[in-house]
């Protein structure tokens, strides 16, 4: 069975009574394990189709179901429980708090859950050591290049252990080297971690590191 | 709450200017209605403080005061005579009649009239407040016109040192003394013998009565002995505390309206200069709020950390403000009372309940002032906030 079903799903946004149609009739199901990459050129609406699996959004028709949950039926609070136990979600520009240390950003989203201070303290070393930053702990944001800050951004997203990885154009704003090694991150935490990922980019290479591609142009999937 | 207080302080703290600057706004207004109450508690503390919880006193019932009362000596003499009064230790009634009059002196400084107390007193006036002290100089000699004065009025009026000669009620008075009266309104009179005053003064009349009883659960059957007394019924007994209380309300209710009043208007200003923070602080942050949201804090989360951060913001600003305004105690200002007519000398008198209510005009300030923007920053639409990047 599949871990993620998108079913026949559509979303129009309304400006002045009128309807801008982003997304028309899209249905596919991502496996667990899978790493999927979402292309297509700008405005195609990928971003908003990650929202919406990533329940921050909801779709004016069809449904959504991740492990057997229908999130187009949780309401806003229970939309907010969900996201916390189920979604990893990392930005193109990482959107860390910049006011907080890297352990502390990604402390953040365990503070939603029951673990201790000292278990908080373990899993957000643990997040940290895998994306390489264990010796960043105490930096902040504007003390560490963009490639480190996106690693802190994929530890906050991982630190709980999320059934979903959405990684929206997650090298979109780093130089070569540094997506390069973002990727490789990624690809890594998807093979040995077994981390189910969905991937927004519009960059070929970056596609590449995708199982499987899936191709978005005006609303509709191909 | 489930957003870290740290995230809050730093943020504070990364808008260094504009929270300075908001704090110091709220400080000033936390200040003057700080400074407000701790004047009106300053007056009614002198005031209190100056009666006794042991004595009673006794004035004419239309008269609202000491200064409109009258009592005619054989009416003093009854009472003195009553057998629930104490004793001194040399065996004589524990009561004294005293004449109150307010005569006018100019003032150090401004040069402008003051009216003071003058009391005559009695050798029993002095037991009956313990807490009076000769400063400088010596006690007055019955029998003469030798005066004493209070270390307040030595302060604040002309001509009120030790050898200098005052003239009032038609006769010159030297000064031998400086007495201090532990804070009290007394420190703001000046006192001489009430036999050489009555007749200076060309008054037949005492102003009132003070006494001390054997038992002080004694008071309310004297005082319908008194009022049953065809001779005496014209009299009515007071606990010294409570009449000196109620010289002071007339005064503190007039500086805690007028206080109150300016300092609603000036909140208006921090309240809104909080807003005004707030809202830029929420702008500022949309893609942090939406962040924040999307890793599953709820609405109520953000808005409690905004209220958070608008009370602190607030709570700050009161303790800078009340920290300041503790320094005014320094300070002693002299002026006339209400309820007396006459100069009194008195405090900013820092309490508990001036530190509560300014905690929560304070308190009020910085919630009112962050709850709109809270509110805004917990209805913030996730797709649109994130957007803003
Ligand atoms: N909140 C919104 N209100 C109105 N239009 C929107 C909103 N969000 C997205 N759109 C429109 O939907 C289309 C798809 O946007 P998006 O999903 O961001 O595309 P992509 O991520 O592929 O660039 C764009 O035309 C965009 O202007
Ligand atoms: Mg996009």
């Amino acid at each position: 069975m599949s871990l993620v079903s998108v079913q026949n799903i559509s979303k129009s946004y309304w400006r002045d009574s009128q309807e801008i149609r982003v997304l028309t009739n899209i249905s596919f199901d991502i496996a667990e394990g899978d790493f999927l990459g979402l292309m297509g050129p700008s405005g195609s609406g990928k971003t908003t189709l990650l929202n919406l699996i990533a329940g921050i959004d909801k779709p004016t028709k069809g449904s959504i179901t991740v492990s057997s949950t229908d999130i187009s039926k949780l309401n806003e609070s229970e939309l907010a429980k969900w996201r916390a136990r189920h979604i990893g979600f990392v930005f193109q520009f990482y959107n860390l708090m910049p006011v907080l240390t890297a352990f502390e950003n990604v402390e953040l989203p365990l503070l939603l859950s029951k673990l201790s201070k000292k278990e908080r303290r373990e899993h957000v070393e643990f997040a940290l050591q895998i994306v390489g930053l264990g010796d960043r702990v105490h930096h902040y944001p504007k003390q560490l290049s963009g490639g480190q800050e996106q690693r802190v951004a994929i530890a906050r997203a991982i630190v709980t252990d999320p059934t979903v990885l959405v990684a929206d154009e997650p090298t979109g704003d780093l130089d070569k080297v540094s997506a390069e090694e973002i990727l490789k991150l990624l690809e890594r935490l998807n093979t040995e971690f077994k981390k189910t990922i969905i991937m927004v980019t519009h960059d070929p290479r970056a596609a590449e590191r995708a199982h499987k591609i899936r191709h978005l142009d005006k609303g509709e999937l191909s | 709450m489930k957003i870290p207080l740290t995230y809050t302080l730093k943020s504070l703290w990364t808008r260094k200017l504009t929270t300075t600057l908001t704090i110091g706004g709220i400080s000033m207004v936390v200040f003057v209605f700080a400074a407000v109450l701790m004047l009106a508690y300053g007056v009614e503390k002198t005031l209190i403080e100056t009666g006794s919880d042991e004595n009673v006193i006794v004035i004419r019932k239309a008269a609202q005061a000491e200064l409109q009362s009258q009592i005619d000596r054989d009416a003093a003499n009854i009472i003195k005579t009553l057998p629930e009064l104490a004793a001194t230790p040399d065996g004589k009634p524990f009561a004294a009649n005293e004449l109150f009059v307010l005569i006018n002196i100019f003032k150090k400084g401004s040069g402008d009239m003051g009216n003071v107390t003058v009391r005559g007193i009695t050798s029993e006036s002095m037991l009956l407040r313990p807490q009076i002290k000769i400063l400088e100089g010596k006690m007055f000699t019955a029998g003469t016109s030798e005066i004493i004065v209070g270390s307040s009025i030595a302060k604040r009026f002309q001509g009120c040192t030790i050898g200098e000669r005052l003239k009032f009620g038609g006769n010159y008075w030297t000064i031998v003394g400086v007495f201090d009266g532990n804070g009290t309104g007394f420190d703001s009179e000046i006192w001489g013998d009430v036999e050489q005053m009555l007749p200076a003064f060309g008054r037949p009349v005492f102003s009132s009565l003070t006494f001390r009883l054997k038992n002080q659960s004694d008071f309310d059957a004297l005082k319908t002995k008194i009022e049953s007394d065809r001779r005496l019924n014209y009299l009515e007994i007071q606990h010294e505390k409570e009449y000196y209380a109620e010289q002071s309300r007339l005064m503190a209710i007039f500086i805690r309206v007028i206080g109150t009043v300016v300092s609603i208007i000036f909140s208006f200003g921090a309240t809104i200069g909080a807003m005004i923070t707030m809202y830029a602080a929420v702008a500022n942050r949309t893609v942090e709020i939406g962040t924040l949201r999307s890793l599953g804090f709820r609405r109520r989360n953000i808005l409690a950390a905004f209220l958070i951060e608008s009370v602190l913001i607030a709570s700050l600003g009161a303790a800078i403000g009340l920290f300041t305004a503790s320094f005014l105690q320094l300070f002693v200002i002299s002026t006339v009372n209400f309820g007396t007519f006459s100069e009194l000398a008195f405090g900013f008198t820092l309490s508990l309940a001036v530190i509560k209510y300014t905690a929560i005009f304070a308190l009020g300030i910085g919630f009112i002032g962050g709850f709109l923007p809270a509110v805004r920053a917990a209805r913030l639409n996730i797709v649109n906030a994130l957007r803003a990047s």
